[in-house]
């Protein structure tokens, strides 16, 4: 059972990262403002799918 | 009706068609070809009609090329890149977050430009080089997104939020979960060789675990249970830091003499929903500012005539008493001052809460804060900023210390008796059990005071009126803080301001009182009205202009008297009794009117009155019925017929109140021992906001500057004072409902404790399931009344 040793080290482990992961993000500001980046993510695809079309257009105005 | 494409407004008479869209006017029009000459047309398709039609700015941020300003402003700045952060009210969508953060489109200058939607803020890194701070502002302010800068901005450089409160939760919810898990083997008691084995191993990582929860993330507690002792005050963090010391005392024990294993679970388990409580009430609305004083409605700069009569953009502070200082339309007075040159017509409603305009001629002192109508006026100072009329008013008392410390909770009333009563509980427990069995007498001690931890009526408050403070932001009712609904069940007295807060500051009822006039009178009035910009014209116009416009033949506007026009040989004239010959008509009770003449022949005048809020009259009705009714009002006394018929008859009616007046009506009511709300709009309102007990600002556009309050109302839900008043009255009965809830949980447990059998997992069981179950009670009892509310808004 000195197994255990190991899988409690294990775990510990495995908490303390995401304990540290927690607090590098609010250090980071990921606390500071929750909503904008959820309206931010969306316009992304929407941009890029733009200036693809917009590309695609000019491409045919030059053939 | 057809709305404006850009910013949605309603098109009344001047529908622009352009690109087979319609606009409002000719700055929406240029918003719209900015944004579609520079591929941000998607702006219009995230939202529909997202934009703000952008307000004339002329010279109004010259200032912004005085360098020391600048430095002054900006969050960063090492000559090539600079970094600055505003606050733009007219943040609203997510098209403006799009706009916003593509702004390196319209301007090869911006870096990277990102928005915090609800603070309502944008940080911008731009190269100086390339685009200076005024330009930016100028771009910004072209496509509606104009930044708020006030004197505000240059004192407070940055708020950094407070985040210990984030890492005090995460403190205890990480050990919460790990000593759970850790503690879980033993629940079961199981004389196994293993669990026997590795028993000390896990007690004494849930020690470790346990250590930082208690030194850290209980911190708090401790330190206001020791503040409380020190003022003689049993507050509800005195039996929970009790609570808190004798659990980890007893469970450090338990371990080290191998009795068994703690009750480290329920340590950090009631730590961390205490702190959860603690956190569900600290949610504000970050973008409305609560500590506001004149600093951010006052400008930063002025221009200044130097003495080689060349303008110069000064910070406000380096005033001194003789500058000559230019004032443009629209501008803000920032100095007590008198009148050089030109003539001024000086709209004091917001500091003093006069309603309509008045004009200020040249010689004449002006006060600092009225803000300019119409032309460019030359003004003297003649005092500095800190000690004008108005700003003086912030070197009251009542401005340097907070009210939350003189203010005791409902929690903390009842806590006195709780831990009166706890405490000899758990000594007459023991002493019991000295005689019957003395080895069990420290344990039964310390089971009481473990077991009568208050942790769930300390959720019971922060729950309640936590919701309750999301239920009051969803009407558009919103506290600085949730203690004020605690205040608000406690109201004696409602006072209230008149001038924008009783009254709107948007129209004027208009009637017209005489000989009616013919309709070529009709139409000469409307148009010579057409062509003033009295703000007293332009409201008559408002309501006259369906009769049809002429061609005047001539036209003269005579500086505080009035308006002189012909057409056709017949004449008009417009304005006060003594210009248009109706000298025998007295100007009576103070009523804000217009005289016309035609032919020099005397006709009738119009008489302005205020027009109250809808609703007015039920608030008052309502409130009356369990409460006084004040009205301080800093106009004359031309209204107070007409708010008598609508008040109850044993209100308080004052007229011609100064600032200062205000604030020490306020004061002599508390010291009668009344709880005071103030309701208010203005700057003038600042002094008896503050010493209120509970001071709400109306405001008819929250992100704009108000006073600092304890309080905001939308203008547009000003008839619902009444039942916010009602509701936190019953948000108080659903916390006493719950410490009733919790203490039956708590009888329960003490049954467990006195009797001697308090094992660990029963603490473990009780403690979550009370808490929880007080938390679910108050939130459904809280959604119930937001839901009752909601109904009686929409009849």
């Amino acid at each position: 059972m000195t197994i255990i040793y190991m899988l409690l080290a294990i775990s510990v482990t495995v908490a303390i990262g995401f304990f540290i992961a927690f607090i590098i993000s609010v250090k980071k500001g990921q606390y500071e403002d929750t909503y904008t980046p959820s309206v931010r993510m969306l316009f992304e695809d929407e941009v890029i799918k733009e200036v693809s079309a917009e590309n695609s257009k000019t491409k045919t105005d030059n053939q | 009706m057809n709305h404006c494409y850009h910013c949605g407004d309603p098109c009344n008479d001047s529908e622009i068609l352009h690109k087979e869209k319609i606009f409002c006017c000719q700055g929406c029009v240029t918003v719209f070809d900015i944004l579609n000459d520079n591929d941000l047309s998607y702006y219009y398709d995230l939202e529909k009609a997202p934009g703000t039609s952008p307000k004339e700015i002329e010279s109004k941020y010259d200032f912004l090329t005085n360098e020391a300003i600048v430095n002054k402003l900006l969050e960063f700045n090492d000559g090539s890149t600079q970094i600055i952060s505003f606050l733009i009210p007219s943040i609203h969508c997510s098209s403006c977050i799009w706009v916003l953060e593509n702004l390196q489109k319209l301007n090869k200058g911006v870096r990277t430009s990102q928005v915090d939607f609800p603070k309502k803020m944008v940080r911008i890194t731009y190269a100086a080089a390339e685009i200076s701070l005024k330009e930016l502002v100028t771009l910004l302010a072209k496509i509606g997104y104009e930044p708020y800068i006030s004197l505000e901005n240059l004192d407070a450089k940055k708020r950094k939020t407070n985040h210990t409160l984030i890492y005090q939760l995460g403190v205890a919810g990480f050990a919460f979960g790990n000593v759970m898990f850790l503690s879980f083997p033993e629940y079961f008691q199981v004389e196994e060789f293993w669990l026997d084995q590795f028993k000390n191993l896990f007690r004494w990582l849930m020690f470790a675990f346990s250590v930082p929860v208690v030194v850290y993330s209980a911190r708090d507690y401790f330190i206001s249970a020791y503040k409380g002792i020190r003022s003689k005050i049993l507050n509800i963090d005195i039996p929970i830091a009790l609570g808190i010391t004798v659990l980890f005392v007893r469970s450090t024990l338990e371990i080290v003499l191998d009795w068994g294993t703690g009750f480290f679970d329920s340590l950090t388990g009631l730590v961390f929903f205490l702190l959860i409580g603690k956190f569900f009430q600290q949610r504000t609305y970050s973008y409305l500012s609560f500590e506001r004083d004149y600093k951010s409605y006052f400008p930063i700069a002025v221009t200044r005539i130097s003495k080689n009569n060349a303008e110069e953009q000064i910070p406000i502070y380096d005033i001194k008493p003789g500058d000559r200082l230019l004032v443009r339309n629209k501008e803000l007075i920032p100095v007590d001052a008198i009148i050089r040159k030109g003539n001024a017509l000086i709209d004091y409603s917001f500091v003093t809460g006069e309603a309509i305009p008045v004009v200020k001629n040249s010689g004449e002192k002006v006060f600092a804060g009225g803000r300019q109508e119409g032309t460019l006026i030359e003004v003297e100072a003649i005092k500095e900023v800190a000690q004008s009329y108005l700003t003086q008013l912030w070197s009251n008392e009542v401005f340097s210390h907070s009210k939350e410390h003189k203010f005791q909770s409902l929690i903390n009333k009842i806590s006195k008796h709780f831990t009166i009563g706890v405490l000899s509980l758990a000594v007459l427990a023991t002493l019991f059990w000295v005689f019957v069995d003395a080895s069990k007498a420290v344990q039964v001690f310390t089971a009481v005071l473990i077991v009568a931890c208050p942790c769930a009526i300390a959720l019971a408050s922060p729950f309640t009126l936590g919701n309750l403070l999301r239920i009051f932001g969803n009407q558009q009712f919103y506290l600085k803080e949730a203690y004020i609904i605690e205040q608000m069940a406690a109201i004696d007295v409602v006072v209230f301001d008149k001038t924008g807060t009783i009254t709107t500051h948007a129209k004027s009822q208009i009637t017209y009182e005489g000989i009616p006039l013919t309709e070529a009178e009709a139409s000469l009035l409307t148009s010579s009205l057409r062509a003033s910009n009295h703000p007293l014209s332009r409201a008559l116009y408002d309501i006259l202009k369906e009769n049809e416009i002429k061609v005047l033949d001539h036209f003269e506007e005579v500086t505080g008297k009035g308006i002189l026009a012909s057409y056709d040989k017949q004449s008009i004239k417009i304005g006060a009794p003594s210009f248009v010959n109706a000298s025998n008509m007295e100007d009576e009770e103070n009523k804000t009117s217009v005289y016309v003449s035609s032919n020099n022949d005397f006709k009738g005048r119009y008489v302005f009155q205020n027009t109250y809020r809808e609703g007015l009259l039920e608030v008052f009705q309502e409130i009356g019925k369990n409460k006084e009714i004040a009205i301080l009002s800093g106009d004359n006394d031309g209204e107070r017929g007409r708010l008598q018929m609508i008040l109850p008859a044993e209100a308080t009616l004052l007229f011609e109140q100064k600032p200062d007046d205000k604030l020490h009506f306020i004061k002599s009511l508390q010291q009668n021992g009344k709880k005071v709300m103030m309701v208010g709009d203005g700057l003038n309102d600042a002094g008896a906001l503050a010493q209120s007990d509970v001071g709400v600002v109306v405001s008819e556009n929250v992100n704009v500057f108000s006073p600092a309050c304890d309080a905001i109302l939308d203008a547009s839900r000003f008839s619902s004072l009444a039942n916010f008043l009602q509701l936190s009255n019953k948000g108080i009965k659903v916390i006493k409902w719950s410490f009733i809830l919790s203490l039956l949980y708590n009888l329960v447990g003490l049954g467990f404790a006195v009797t001697g059998n308090l094992m660990p997992v029963v603490a473990a069981i009780l403690m979550p399931l009370s808490s929880i179950s007080i938390v679910v009670f108050t939130t459904v009892a809280t959604q119930i009344l937001g839901k009752s509310i909601a109904k009686k808004e929409k009849k």
